[in-house]
């Protein structure tokens, strides 16, 4: 590889960057060095949503062949947009200067009040609407606006008027992005060698790749062992922005396509760890139903985008919600390093808080996820002080299977907020296998997990709170699994609506 | 900077009372809308960065500022000792360093200022003071600080009748505590200050703030300057919400005082955790009463005790406290009632006006109680809410406050009449209660609570405005006011009440932006009362220009002045008709003046805050709001389905302006009373830290928290006052309409637990689960006995 510079398109035409850290997040490219100001910086986290842009993708299956979607620009890295479009709130006025239709409704529904989150707002509106329009009158639902905006805060509105204009804009004359012109640039940069990036001049040299293939991945990864993974930048760019950590160099995996590929057979679902938490739980929930309310709720739209869900995993967080679910349902973990591969059991990757059975040089390269067993029952509880983007006091999985006499034949019980790693319940799964599914049984694994637990106490949750809150899960399951009573507060309307 | 003007041409007869959008909504929708940040930065700004302490409560032994000094990028890095004249930044009481100066006294205090390069240089630069503490005993909770008499500021009894006696002769009686969490305002603009060097030792600052003048005074007494010598300019924030009232001030002095030193331009602009950290939040009350009433629930005496953490000092606390006795009665008339406030000092980040300002926790405190009554005696708390209503009648008896003041525009009972209909409370209430006996894990719960709201600063002397308007010759006009923008929408009810008056269309008048060497001695854009204040102001100047141009038209052409109307982007008289700007230019050839400013101070009040009786208030504003709740009893997540709100506004200036308050206001109160919790650190290394500093894990409510059913209606009404075209003040009291969404939780929680839910606010899941009560035989961890 020889270095080179970041190239993305960028208000109209193919912008190069060099000459800056590769630690520069999007936000402070797009607000320092190109005064682009309407996008702004809520809270430097991805978790308000002001600094909402989009990104444009080369992708065969999209409309036009250009994918869309939005992402924090407070968290991403500018050499991440090496190869990808970029658009920002100054790109979405129609050409002749007037607004576009997702601007106006806002306008007409008086959907700004201070207007700081607007252009976020607006980011987000844009994206699903060059995603989902079709026609007019085809309006979304106020779940799916409500979904789309999971990750965009506003504090003057109280959101009905922008739920509202997110509605209207869908009546008005269709105004949709010309993507050709778009698709080609990136075709051309495609053509570009795989990018290697220093900023020239820093005093600790520090390095961006970004290999095109899981082998080149390897390869760098063998001779630069102290390098910096980065996919998602999720978390590490709270490092770099919080922390002000350096991170040395970095390997960016989100340029390897191999990398990022869905593949099924009989057995299971292979997740490459550099697919998105969007595609992956696409995939996850087509396989199992049972998925969808665990993937609205975990984190937020453009959170979804840009992390993986190979990401979650290898963070390997004690809250991290996508790990009970996959640890009961047996998901197996492949780890490569080198040239060598090796797979275990999800749950053997955790060892104590944030200490894996990982190597040095050692990366997840993917999960495979066992597909749905007809005979079993799968389900997984999120419980946290808000219902979107906020992060568990407690997540919960639960995998049983039963044979025709109603007993348990195995069960796998895990749980993330409740130790130092996400971690399965064996005294639990110990006191319902073997055992009729009873309330009688149900009571005793309840008891068994206070044998095993001693969650925190933390800004989220007592321990106390933890643990009746896991152990009512386990009733929740036991009435999901015997009554037909509503149990979830997500599912109720009102008692007479007007 | 493509600046983008609403398209509003059509010619209007009356700017007032129409849905006119925000002014600036194209701006905001297209990132065209400059906040401070945004401004194109002149060569050789710095930017700056506070280092902070790490220890809640302590003694300064070494500070060695060494390695912050020789970071890349730093040019200047300064304490406490380099303030030339006034460490303070308080605004009533000089108790609140800029800069802590040898006594740290909450975990996150700003000790020093670097100012680099680069703002990440700065933020990096900070971190690597090394400060060593002597650690000295620190109170963190209310309840510490009640046990240890710490004040900010003595305590304050307000009494009226006996409440002894009442309590003594009443036949029934009860005692109960409450308590409700504190809010930090996450405004979406953190706090910024951009200050330049002018000539002459002057000085310009940018300040995102609702008090221009007050960061004038302060950025001048810390110079030791005058105040001519600073002028502040505010254009917009991104939200305020009270949270930029006084502590705005410690970011634009800081910023000041790196111009002062360096001569170069500085901007400061917090990061987003560091803004949680060390700026103030709305106060957390802390509830004891004792309460007498009669068999029906009429309460007959009070004593009611409030204790408010304030934090290491007492910035607005003690007017926040002020309002929160003023409003202990809500709706509500108190016969006989003695209340103590207790304004606690802790070793936290020093509380701070929040919407309501003190309001929405007294009325916390009587709504808590009543429900507490309602529930003790098994009646539906509507019925006993409705039975303790201040009268609505002219020779009705029971219309005195505590305070004082006559309650004479009472609509509370008219109003909640009306919503009690249009929300089917009754039907739905019957419905829910059997719903709850066959649901074993969903319960339900309703409640219709009504506000009412004080308008006025408590202070008298603040009640006052000052506006300008500048006819320019070719007809357009500018005004400036001593009102900020902070997305209320007061420049665009201005903008309507200006072009009301001269009959113009509302592109023909732009606002400036607020500035104090435009419009002097302001005061905060607060207490509801901008469009109040600054919009009678804008129209007296207004009508001087008018009748300027009144009598020129009026003798070239013979008609007379009372004959002649402006509207239409004209000035008529039967058939005689000249446009706006040919009479403008006219009059500015006839050597007429045609600008003039306009001055409003608020009638009929007085406030004697010693005896804490007087008027204080020139007229209420009400509100009845209806909320359904669903709760788990298994998790005790919950969920708001629908609300019904009906809010006076009297004649509103602006529809769509006073609903998007009213439902930005309920949301933000359910935020406050359900999943919006802070969480200081009870022990260990970083005792007294706030771990709630930022969104990650302070949840302000999202789009999916908004109720699936919103009803929000205006209630048909006319100020009784001479307010600015009959309207009333809507900033402030829609927050309260949250309070049936708690009440609905607590209505389902006891549903839950089969008694009174001891429910305390925030009503976060885990508060739901509490309340419901463990050991119950109705949750399934009761099961396992």
């Amino acid at each position: 590889m020889t270095q080179r510079a970041i190239r993305f398109w960028h208000r109209g035409k193919i912008v190069e960057v060099s000459g800056v850290s590769p630690q520069r997040t999007v936000l402070q490219w797009l607000r320092e060095d190109q005064h682009c100001t309407g996008t702004k910086e809520g809270c430097g986290e991805g978790d308000c949503g002001a600094c909402t842009v989009v990104l444009g993708s080369r992708d065969d299956d999209a409309p036009g062949g250009l994918r869309l979607e939005a992402v924090n620009s407070c968290i991403q890295l500018i050499p991440t947009l090496d190869g990808k479009a970029l658009f920002s709130v100054e790109d979405v006025k129609q050409p002749n200067g007037t607004l576009h239709p997702v601007q106006q409704a806002m306008v007409e529904c008086h959907g700004s009040q201070c207007g700081f989150c607007t252009p976020g707002f607006i980011m987000s509106l844009w994206a699903h609407y060059e995603n989902k329009y079709e026609k007019r009158d085809a309006a979304p639902t106020r779940e799916q606006i409500t979904d789309t905006l999971s990750g965009n805060l506003c504090r003057c509105t109280g959101y009905r008027p922008i739920i509202d204009a997110a509605q209207a804009a869908w009546q008005k004359p269709c105004v949709k992005m010309s993507r050709a012109p778009v698709r080609t640039a990136l075709d051309e940069l495609a053509a570009l060698p795989a990018l290697e990036y220093a900023d020239g001049n820093s005093v600790n040299s520090q390095t961006f790749f970004a290999p095109r293939s899981t082998s080149e991945l390897a390869e760098i990864y063998s001779a630069r062992p102290a390098a910096r993974i980065l996919a998602g930048s999720t978390d590490i760019g709270l490092w770099v922005t919080k922390q002000l950590r350096e991170l040395g160099d970095i390997i960016y995996v989100g340029a390897a396509s191999d990398f990022a590929q869905i593949t099924t057979n009989d057995e299971w679902i292979e997740i490459g760890a550099g697919v998105s938490l969007t595609d992956a739980f696409a995939a996850l929930t087509a396989d199992e139903p049972q998925w969808t309310e665990l993937a609205e709720r975990f984190a937020s739209v453009p959170i979804r985008n840009a992390g993986t869900l190979g990401g979650n995993v290898a963070n390997g967080s004690p809250i991290g919600d996508s790990m009970p679910a996959l640890i009961v349902l047996g998901t197996q973990v492949v780890l490569q390093k080198g040239e060598r591969i090796r797979e275990m059991p999800l749950e053997d990757l955790y060892l104590g808080y944030q200490k894996s059975a990982m190597e040095q040089g050692e990366f997840v390269r993917a999960l495979r996820v066992p597909c749905r067993d007809p005979k079993a029952m799968f389900r997984t509880w999120k419980i946290s002080k808000r219902r979107d983007q906020d992060i568990s006091a407690v997540c919960a999985a639960f995998a049983l299977t039963l044979d025709v006499a109603g007993t348990v034949t195995t069960a796998r019980i895990a749980f993330g907020g409740m130790a130092a790693t996400p971690k399965r319940a064996a005294a639990a799964e110990a006191a319902l296998t073997g055992r009729i599914l009873s309330d009688e049984s149900i009571c005793d694994a309840m008891r068994a997990l206070a044998s095993e637990y001693q969650p925190l106490a933390d800004m989220r949750a007592s321990a106390a709170y933890r643990m009746q809150v896991a152990q009512n899960l386990l009733w929740r399951l036991w009435l999901d699994y015997s009554s037909s009573d509503v149990l979830r507060v997500h599912d109720v309307t009102a008692e007479v609506t007007a | 900077m493509n600046a983008v003007e609403p398209k509003i041409s059509a010619p209007q007869e009356k700017a007032v009372g129409l849905s006119i959008t925000h002014e600036s909504a194209a701006l905001h929708v297209s990132g065209a809308a400059s906040y401070i940040d945004d401004l194109l930065e002149m060569q050789g700004t710095l930017h700056a960065a506070f280092g902070m302490s790490t220890c809640a409560h302590g003694r300064i032994l070494s500070l060695n500022l060494d390695a912050v000094r020789m970071a890349a990028g730093v040019v200047s890095v300064l304490t406490a000792q380099d303030i030339p004249g006034l460490n303070d930044c308080g605004p009533i009481i000089h108790d609140d360093p800029i800069l802590a100066d040898g006594l740290v006294q909450f975990y996150g205090q700003p000790i020093f200022i670097v100012f680099a390069e680069s703002h990440d240089a700065a933020r990096r630069a900070a971190r690597l003071a090394k400060i060593e503490y002597e650690a000295l005993p620190a109170l963190l909770t209310t309840a510490e600080a009640v046990a240890a008499e710490s004040w900010v500021l003595p305590p304050v009894d307000m009494h009226k009748g006996d409440a002894e006696a009442a309590l003594a002769a009443a036949p029934l009686r009860l005692k109960g505590h409450a308590r409700h969490g504190g809010q930090e305002h996450f405004y979406l603009e953190g706090q910024i200050a951009y200050a330049l060097p002018r000539d002459q030792d002057t000085m310009h600052v940018h300040s995102s703030t609702q008090h221009p003048t007050e960061m004038q005074h302060m950025v001048a007494h810390m110079l030791g300057w005058h105040s001519h010598q600073v002028s502040v300019e505010c254009r917009r924030m991104g939200g305020g919400f009270g949270g930029k009232e006084s502590q705005s001030a410690q970011i634009a002095c800081a910023a000041a005082l790196g111009v002062w030193k360096t001569g170069r331009p500085v901007k400061l602009r917090l990061d987003r955790d560091d803004d949680m950290t060390f700026t103030g939040k709305r106060h957390d009350f802390d509830f004891e009463w004792e309460a007498g009433f009669d068999q029906e629930g009429r309460i007959l005496g009070l004593r009611l005790q409030m204790a408010s953490r304030c934090g290491f000092s007492a910035d607005l606390s003690g007017p926040v406290n002020d309002r929160a006795l003023c409003h202990i009665d809500n709706c509500y008339y108190l016969d006989a009632v003695a209340v103590r406030s207790l304004r606690c000092k802790t070793h936290t980040v020093s509380n701070t006006a929040f919407r309501g300002f003190g309001g929405p926790q007294g009325m916390f405190a009587i709504e808590y109680i009543i429900d507490d009554i309602a529930r003790h005696l098994g009646r539906d708390p509507l019925d006993v809410r409705c039975l303790n209503l201040y009268g609505d009648s002219a020779g009705d008896m029971r219309v005195m406050t505590p305070y004082g003041a006559k309650v004479e525009d009472n609509v509370a009972p008219a109003m909640i009449e009306e919503l009690a209909a249009s929300s089917d409370y009754a039907t739905r209430r019957a419905a829910i209660i059997a719903f709850n006996k066959t649901s074993p894990v969903i319960k339900r719960g309703i409640a219709l609570t009504p506000l009412k709201f004080g308008i006025s600063f408590n202070a008298t002397l603040y009640n006052q405005a000052g506006a300008v308007v500048h006819v320019y010759s070719d007809g357009t006009v500018l005004v400036s006011h001593g009102g900020t923008e902070m997305g209320q929408g007061l420049y665009t009810k201005i903008q309507q009440v200006v072009a009301h008056e001269l009959g113009l269309s509302i592109g023909t008048v732009r606002l400036s932006s607020t500035d104090t060497s435009r419009v002097p001695n302001t005061s905060a854009t607060a207490a509801s009362s901008g469009a109040d204040l600054n919009g009678k102001a804008a129209q007296a100047a207004a009508i001087k220009i008018k009748q300027r141009l009144t009598a020129l038209f009026a003798q070239r052409h013979g008609v007379p002045a009372d004959s002649v109307v402006f509207a239409d982007d004209c000035v008529h008289s039967g058939s005689v008709r000249v446009s706006f700007a040919e009479l403008v230019i006219e009059a500015y050839r006839a050597r007429v003046q045609l600008w003039d400013s306009g001055f409003y101070s608020t009638p009929k009040i007085h406030w004697n805050k010693e005896t804490l009786q007087g008027k204080p208030f020139f007229y209420y504003a009400y509100g009845a709001s209806c909320s359904e709740v669903a709760i788990d009893t298994l998790t005790g997540e919950s969920k708001v389905l629908r609300v019904d709100i009906l809010h006076d506004v009297g004649k509103s200036l602006n529809p769509a302006i006073d609903i998007g308050q009213i439902e930005g206001g309920f949301i933000q109160g359910m935020g406050w009373l359900t999943t919006e919790e802070l969480w200081f650190r009870p022990e260990g290394a970083q005792l007294g830290r706030n771990m709630t500093h930022a969104p990650s894990t302070y949840k302000i409510p999202a789009a999916s928290d908004c109720p699936p059913v919103m009803n929000v209606r205006l209630f048909d009404n006319a100020n009784v006052e001479e307010t600015i075209h009959k309207s009333k003040a809507v900033g402030e009291p829609p927050l309260m309409l949250a309070f049936s969404v708690f009440f609905a939780l607590r209505d389902a929680c006891s549903a839950a637990r089969g008694s009174v839910a001891p429910l305390q606010a925030p009503a976060t899941a885990e508060a739901i689960l509490r309340a419901i009560g463990d050991m119950s035989e109705n949750t399934a961890t009761g099961r396992l006995g």
